[in-house]
């Protein structure tokens, strides 16, 4: 007997002890319930973490724009892009009354951490007989390439662009035959045109941005597209991309703009992880009510097996509340053993994962996200369970009539 | 209740006792009958009387394991009817031992541990007096050799000093016992009394054992009999059989 622990604590190991077989086997249970949670979760965690990459690696988290701007499909997808292309819009773009203020406003709301004045808008891209409908992105690299990590998308060339530069996506590069350091003509609805040099290529991962974003610097922008001295949007990140939202309306709610959140322009994408998220959040909860049905009736079967030995540690002055204890301590050290088996588990499972779910290229497909607090929520989650499970039997042990046990 | 238990006061005292099991159901039935008893310090009765008189009832009233459907039990003159669970349970650790007729030691314990376990109840945490403690109780009861075999291991008759040994363990005043030898044979069963009896000698435990068994009862200084809920005598028993005797009967081949 340990001089450490208490009575329950000696109690309650004794008794797992000395029901091996069921410990163990109820132990098992919860360890490859646990298991499956902690695969499931770091899996979903990593599909959802890249997934936001590849969506954040070209959009800000937060588009400002002018208000109730009609322009707004802009920002949205390719298709829309290219049917402003074939419409023209007569309209001059709208851009941002006093944006400098406002840019100055907007970084000094917490959670901003990047801020870069961009003005957009459809173009065509001609280079001898092939021309292809484009969306312009007209940036000054300082603020922009701290919003979008173009740098690390650049796969010939650079990001910082003068202003006889392009940086145009490999797909568009393929589709006019260009290569680094060609020339490609700009045009845009307002009838302006210029002849810009290929500075830099990139690759998105993204056949659509890498075939119609071109980027530009700001100046060529603003005359392309005739907005002198104006921009068309200010786009944001803020330091926590599920934050975005938040941040926006409160930028709405300050400066009267349009503040669009990537969550809101990427309702889908959110609703597929959002039924991604419920279907593992069921599949916890049925997991834990399984390891919880289970030490409960290890429990329920050990205080009935148990019920003269309870009587008779009543007799000899043991309190309800000791019982009480010595049961739910069972239940608490059998989730957790499960779990810290399971958890273990689970990153066996991780790891094999890993190893066999390969690109072609040989790169893992899954950047399999790998959080100790999830272990430790694992851990914690499931002394919970335990000790919920062991609740009613235990509760039962402790009101047992110690005249009626120890009569058997 | 210390301040109401005067130094003269007996050791238990059961005033107009009564008890009915299946209370307020159409099955009602009282099982004891207004129940006077007085125990004295040193005290050294037997219980008796026939299957079904309601000895077991009025063992776990006393032992303050159930209450009484009327009148009170007073242990070293505190009245125990208004005492909560938590309380009677504190009492019933520290001022009273049972012995049971099957001996019911925790068998994921050894020999040692389970004379600790009411020690360890009380005080939380185990610590080397209480060790010492349950170690001399065991030499005491002739298992010094036995303190780490688990209790399984035990014949009946060391399980039965076993548990012995643990009522001792908490130095109760009382000491109640349910057919303490009913489930062993003649010569474990001697044993078992012999034991209670010198226990009873050397400390001044007060004692109440429950038999059937005539020739045991006549063992003991006083013999309370109870029929159908109701204690019909109460008798000094003048010249209580003695060990000496016992062993001299034994050597005569008697049962
Ligand atoms: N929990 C209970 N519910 C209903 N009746 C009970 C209960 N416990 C005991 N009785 C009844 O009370 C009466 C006395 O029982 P008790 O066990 O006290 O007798 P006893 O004198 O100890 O008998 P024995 O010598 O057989 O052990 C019996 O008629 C029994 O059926
Ligand atoms: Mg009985």
């Amino acid at each position: 007997m340990s001089r450490l622990l208490t009575f329950e604590w000696i109690a309650a190991v004794r008794f797992m002890r000395e029901g091996l077989a069921q410990t163990l086997l109820i132990i098992a249970g919860v360890t490859l319930g646990v298991a499956v949670i902690t695969f499931m979760s770091a899996l979903l965690s990593g599909l959802q973490a890249n997934l936001f990459r590849r969506t954040l690696n070209y959009q800000a988290q937060i588009v400002v724009l002018p208000p109730e701007d009609v322009a707004r499909s802009l920002r949205d997808t390719g298709a829309a892009r290219s049917a402003a292309v074939v419409q023209p819009r007569t309209q001059r773009l709208h851009s941002i009354d006093q944006w400098q203020k406002l840019r100055g406003q907007i970084a000094g709301l917490p959670d901003v951490v990047a801020i870069a004045p961009v003005v957009s808008g459809p173009g065509l891209a001609i280079r001898g007989d092939a021309n292809k409908a484009i969306s312009i992105t007209g940036f000054e690299p300082e603020s922009y390439l701290r919003v979008i990590a173009l740098g690390d998308k650049v796969v010939a060339g650079t990001a910082n662009l003068t202003a006889s530069d392009i940086l145009i996506g490999t797909d568009l590069a393929d589709d006019l035959g260009a290569r680094l350091g060609d020339k490609l003509r700009i045009t845009t609805a307002t009838g302006a045109a210029q002849t810009l040099q290929i500075a830099g290529l990139f690759d998105f991962g993204n056949k659509g941005v890498n075939a119609r974003n071109v980027y530009v610097t700001l100046r060529v922008a603003q005359s392309l597209l005739d907005v002198a001295g104006g921009v068309t949007s200010l786009e944001i990140n803020v330091s926590d991309p599920f934050i975005a939202e938040r941040v926006a309306q409160t930028i709405h709610a300050r400066t009267g703009l349009q503040a669009d959140s990537w969550i809101r322009t990427n309702e889908q994408f959110f609703s597929a992880i959002s039924a991604q998220t419920l279907s593992n959040n069921f599949i916890r909860f049925f997991v834990a009510l399984t390891a919880a049905l289970g030490i409960a009736s290890v429990l329920v079967v050990s205080v009935v097996q148990k019920s003269r030995e309870i009587g008779i540690l009543r007799a000899m002055g043991t309190s309800r509340g000791q019982i009480l204890r010595l049961f739910l301590i069972q239940g608490a050290l059998m989730g957790l053993a499960g779990s810290v088996c399971g958890s273990l588990l689970g990153f066996v499972f991780l790891n094999f994962w890993r190893g066999i779910a390969r690109n072609p290229d040989g790169t893992p497909m899954f950047a399999v996200n790998f959080e100790p607090q999830l272990f430790l929520y694992a851990a914690g989650g499931a002394t919970l369970v335990g000790v919920l499970a062991a609740m009613v039997p235990a509760r039962r042990a402790a009101r047992l009539d110690p005249v009626v046990a120890i009569r058997g | 209740m210390a301040e109401t238990a005067g130094r003269d006061d007996p050791v238990l005292r059961l005033s107009g006792v009564r008890k009915s099991y299946g209370s307020g159901t159409a099955a009602e039935i009282e099982v004891l009958h207004g129940i006077d008893l007085d125990l004295g310090p040193g005290e050294f009765a037997a219980l008796i009387g026939p299957s079904g008189s309601g000895k077991s009832t009025l063992l776990n009233l006393i032992g303050l394991l159930d209450r009484p459907t009327a009148g009170a039990v007073r242990i070293a003159g505190a009245e125990t009817g208004s005492l909560d669970d938590g309380h009677l349970t504190r009492l019933r650790g520290r001022a009273i031992g049972f012995v049971f007729q099957y001996h019911y030691l925790l068998p994921e314990f050894t020999a040692l541990e389970n004379v600790m376990m009411p020690l360890l109840a009380a005080r939380g945490r185990p610590d080397v007096q209480m060790r010492e403690t349950a170690a001399e109780l065991l030499a005491q009861v002739g298992l010094g050799p036995w303190q780490h075999h688990k209790s399984n291991d035990l014949s009946g008759g060391q399980q039965q000093r076993v548990a012995i040994a643990r009522a001792l363990a908490m130095q109760p005043m009382l000491v109640l016992a349910d057919e303490p030898s009913g489930n062993l044979d003649t010569q474990s069963a001697d044993a078992v009394f012999d034991l209670l009896r010198s226990v009873n000698e050397r400390r001044g435990t007060t004692f109440l054992i429950v038999t059937h068994d005539p020739r045991l009862a006549n063992r003991c200084d006083r013999i309370v009999e109870l029929v159908d809920g109701r204690i019909v005598s109460d008798l000094a028993n003048a010249n209580p059989v003695h060990r000496q005797t016992r062993e001299q009967t034994m050597q005569s081949g008697a049962p």
